[in-house]
């Protein structure tokens, strides 16, 4: 008996196949339509929906939820090989013997993605109606969030590249007019431009690998493309996997493509909530994960998609150490987030469910935290920066609960949401291939550091923002005495907004815990992702896990000596080299200024230069040739007529001897 | 007296006359100067049609008078007119196509 054998065969996850829609599922089109109407009519009505216009947005997303609602429990009541399901609703494209049908692929992968978008989108609704209600815009921000949840659903409901392809532009576009929502301010619609060129690198590599997948299998829906792909060639599939990859890079702000994160906090907060936090940025994880039978043939490319999770966490925990505007150290925790979220997709099918289950759970407490702070924001005058925050749990009483609850799920303090998804990804992580090699100790010694470092900067802005002294003033001598300190008035957010904070931060402290009983949400998922044994780790799971807790509480603990219990600095003091770099981001922006922009620049000015020079030099010296010319000739038209005379005489001499000249 | 002489006057009497066109400003001189010009052609015409022995350079001859006579009618209602309205007879007033 060979060797090999005896190895688990992680590489081949059997997935169910699809069955044709009928019942509940032939309903699924309105999960788009809902909201797609919804914004139709906001942007349409104009000023007339203005004073009805946010209301139809709740209800849009609402109802959108509802419909999700009732395809999941007939998707529970069937059995596994009965839950994936394809709807077809038109033939889209038809050119001679090429056809693409536009149709919705409806299984426990993208009905958990529907669930999550719907559910947290109508949250965000329900929170933005009180958020934004001085706005004067307010329906276009409602227009713009129900395109935003109708393009999301398209992204992860197609059945085929192309239509995802429809959606990922569309949360794209949807992003780009949120981020620049307030764009009379000019860093405001320059972040936006930066998200929006960021990510259409990203959709180029997507866009090449949709026509690879068109030129190697002659199809992009996943049916056909999944069954063709063990019999296509593993450089076609390579490609087409790092092509993906870059795809998910752009859109998940992903190393190298991540820079545009930490801008989109531009936006209002609650577009960063649902956006840049709960689902957007997740499309990458999706795309890698709805990929799963490519990468399952291009081990390398898959090795990259791990690669790239390890380093961006990393990255992003560092940069979250040391921001001091919240939303930016919340952007920067995003980051790293998604990082752990590929990191697991990278793993291959031992990774795929944890990765989602990750996604599930971040999409609930980052969505909730980032609620919070739009609470703090709007408690504490717009202001964001932590460094002039402190001491307002008392204040603040809701938000700093419900933001506590999604603090302790983030660091993955049992039994919160947190600690179920992030622990399963540090075990997969020590777990992966084939138990030998390097990848193990390398992932899975990351994702722990990664852990400890997620600790310390979530701590630090908690402690930062809700505990310690004061560093604001009332106005009435109460708060710091320092002063130049800014006045503020923390107050308590309408109800409005605490409702969805506290069922998200329920959802915080519970959902991860109640999906993981009995491993049901991996079971749930393995119609898509296939059934995987259970892969030994090189170290004892126990092992794992405490070391894990250990480095999450030394990480917290630091946070609560540096933040909590000592005074902090109203002024970011000089701090270590890497502190200075972290708070740019790590050079990121400079390096892309250097090597991209910069040469980009130089190109544009040069051919501009090279355009006026010389080809329209040409033009103009020829017409100042002319102009010229004229002006000498004009010279001779003086308006004398002797002088025409004279002309004529000296033409008629000179003529005659010619004419002798030639004669004699 | 030979060939030559006649040609040579004539070649005086148009220069004569091309100097007058050409720079006395007064129309009527100018005008005199033409004249003088078509008659020494005349005069090469007649001096040719002499040595050549027929009548062609006569007949031309007669042609130039006729012209100039038509031209003297219209030339001089020009100046007439022109002195009319611009009070000047002077060829440099007349300058409306400059510019």
């Amino acid at each position: 008996m060979n060797l090999l054998d005896l190895l688990p065969t992680a590489e081949e996850p059997v997935a169910v196949a699809a069955t044709a829609a009928s019942g509940a599922f032939s309903a699924g089109w309105l999960l788009v339509a809902l909201p797609l109407l919804g914004a139709a009519v906001l942007l349409l009505a104009g000023r007339r929906a203005d004073r009805w216009g946010h209301w139809l947005g709740v209800a849009a997303s609402g109802s959108a939820f509802v419909v999700a609602l009732v395809l999941w429990l007939a998707m529970l009541g069937g059995t596994a090989a009965e839950r994936v399901v394809d709807l077809h609703l038109f033939s889209w494209i038809t050119a001679g013997a090429f056809s693409l049908d536009a149709g919705l692929r409806i299984d426990p992968l993208s009905l958990s993605f529907v669930l999550l978008v719907t559910f947290v989108g109508t949250l965000i609704h329900v929170y933005s109606v009180a958020y934004m209600e001085h706005d004067v815009a307010r329906r276009r921000f409602f227009a713009y969030l129900n395109l935003f949840v109708a393009a999301m659903l398209l992204l992860v409901l197609a059945d085929s590249y192309v239509l995802l392809f429809v959606g990922w532009e569309g949360v794209g576009l949807a992003s780009y007019l949120l981020i620049g929502f307030w764009n009379h301010e000019l860093p405001n619609a320059v972040a936006a431009k930066k998200a929006f060129i960021a990510n259409r690198v990203g959709d180029l590599g997507l866009l090449i690998a949709i026509a690879l997948m068109f030129a190697t299998f002659g199809a992009t829906d996943f049916t056909t493309v999944f069954a063709q792909a063990p019999e296509a060639s593993a450089g076609a599939l390579t490609a087409v996997g790092l092509l993906l990859l870059l795809g998910a890079t752009g859109k998940s702000a992903q190393f190298p493509l991540q820079s545009w994160l930490g801008d989109a906090m531009a936006g209002p907060t609650p577009v960063s909530a649902l956006i840049h936090a709960a689902t957007m940025v997740t499309a990458g994880v999706y795309l890698v994960v709805r990929s799963g039978p490519v990468y399952a043939h291009a081990p390398n490319a898959l090795l990259v998609v791990a690669i790239v999770g390890a380093i961006t966490l990393l990255f992003g925990a560092i940069v979250g150490s040391a921001k001091d505007d919240i939303k930016k150290a919340l952007a920067a925790s995003t980051m790293s987030q998604i990082g752990y979220m590929m990191l697991g997709a990278g793993l291959g099918p031992i990774g795929y469910a944890f990765a989602i289950f990750h996604l599930l759970t971040h999409g609930f407490f980052k969505a909730g935290m980032f609620l919070g702070a739009g609470s703090v924001m709007h408690g504490m005058g717009d202001s964001v920066d932590m460094r002039r925050f402190g001491g307002i749990s008392r204040l603040m009483k809701v938000t700093w609960i419900t933001f506590g609850l999604g603090w302790l799920a983030i660091l993955g303090v049992p039994p919160f949401s947190g600690f179920w998804s992030k622990d399963k990804i540090i075990e997969a992580a020590f777990a992966t291939a084939d138990g030998q090699g390097w990848q193990p100790w390398v992932f899975g010694l990351v994702a722990m550091i990664g852990a400890g470092i997620t600790a310390f900067y979530m701590s630090r802005l908690f402690f930062m923002t809700f505990h310690g002294t004061a560093r604001w003033s009332d106005g009435h001598g109460g708060g710091a005495e320092d002063p130049d300190a800014p006045v503020r008035h923390p107050h308590e957010s309408p109800a409005l907004m605490l409702w969805p904070m506290i069922i998200l931060a329920v959802g915080s402290a519970g959902l991860g815990g109640v999906l993981a009983i009995g491993g049901a949400f991996t079971t749930w998922l393995e119609p898509v992702t296939g059934h995987v044994e259970h892969a030994e780790p090189v170290l004892p799971v126990p092992v794992i896990t405490i070391a894990t807790l250990l480095l999450v509480a030394a990480g917290a603990l630091l946070a609560w000596r540096q933040y909590g219990a000592a005074p902090v600095a109203v002024v970011p003091p000089h701090g270590s080299p890497i502190t200075r770099a972290a708070r740019r981001d790590l050079y990121q922006d400079d390096v892309n200024d250097a090597v991209l922009v910069l040469p980009g620049q130089v190109l544009t000015r040069s051919l501009v230069f090279g355009d006026r020079q010389v080809v329209d030099g040409f033009f103009s010296g020829l017409a100042h040739l002319v102009a010229s010319t004229g002006e000498i000739v004009r010279r001779t038209q003086n308006g004398f007529v002797r002088s025409y005379a004279a002309t004529m005489l000296a033409g008629i001499v000179v003529l005659v001897a010619i004419v002798l000249a030639f004669r004699i | 007296m030979s060939l030559t002489h006649y040609l040579v006057l004539a070649a005086i009497l148009f220069s004569i006359g091309a100097t007058t066109a050409l720079l006395r400003r007064n129309a009527i001189i100018v005008f005199l100067g033409i004249e003088l010009m078509l008659n020494a052609t005349n005069l090469a015409f007649v001096t040719f049609s002499r040595v050549h022995g027929n009548l062609d350079g006569q007949v031309m001859a007669f042609f130039v008078m006729v012209v100039a006579a038509a031209e003297v009618v219209v030339g001089l209602a020009i100046i007439v007119t022109i002195f009319r309205t611009r009070r000047s007879a002077s060829v440099d007033d007349v300058n409306l196509l400059k510019s």
